[in-house]
């Protein structure tokens, strides 16, 4: 399922909201999670998962063209951690 | 401080106008649509943040931490989160002050 696809679904599953409206909120919702983790800040939705930032530290990396190393700073790295009901759901376990 | 439905509502009641029933409707039926499709299977592409995927993950030996017992891990289907390109470019950005 695709964003434009989630868009859709969602529009048929609510009767306020034209899908112009869906789309937007859709949008927001995920620039809003995008922002999160930019700044470093920890997303909690129960029964769905988490989402926080694995550092990873600095290393000697390789240029694969040339073979030189380069001295590669340590970064951040979005990490989802799945909550139960989602595990559970998609393991074919709900009750 | 930790990102929330509730916050995601109140941005949606604040920047787009949504009332208060619709925002929290509207955040609610993003999450349950994701799982819906990753329950039928189906991997879920939200481009500019990331794909949630499935992967089968074959029985593996396991042992209960408590007792050291060995008990096999039952094989299962797992949901996995790659960040796209935008995501990464993002967070990679930050410079860390926790």
């Amino acid at each position: 399922m695709t964003k434009s696809e989630l868009i859709e679904v969602i529009t048929k599953n609510q009767h306020h909201l034209r899908q112009a409206d869906v789309e937007e909120a859709v949008k927001c919702i995920i620039e809003q999670m995008s922002e999160a983790l930019a700044s470093g800040e920890r997303i909690e939705i129960r029964g769905f998962g988490s989402f926080s930032l694995h550092y990873r530290p600095p290393r000697q990396g390789r240029n694969p063209k040339t073979g030189e190393t380069v001295a590669l700073a340590g970064k951040y790295v979005p990490h989802f951690k799945p909550g139960k009901e989602l595990r559970e759901r998609v393991n074919g376990q709900d009750d | 401080m930790a990102l929330t439905k509730a916050d995601m509502a109140e941005r949606l009641f604040d920047d787009l106008g949504l009332n208060k029933r619709e925002a929290k409707e509207m955040v609610e039926l993003f999450f349950e649509q994701v799982r819906h499709s990753l329950e039928e299977g189906a991997q879920v592409k939200l481009s500019g943040f990331g794909n949630f995927d499935l992967r089968e993950k074959k029985q593996r030996p396991g042992r209960n931490p408590k007792t050291g017992e060995e008990i096999p891990i039952s094989a299962r289907r797992v949901v996995t989160f790659r960040p796209g390109q935008k995501l990464k470019a993002r967070v990679e950005a930050y410079a860390g002050s926790e």
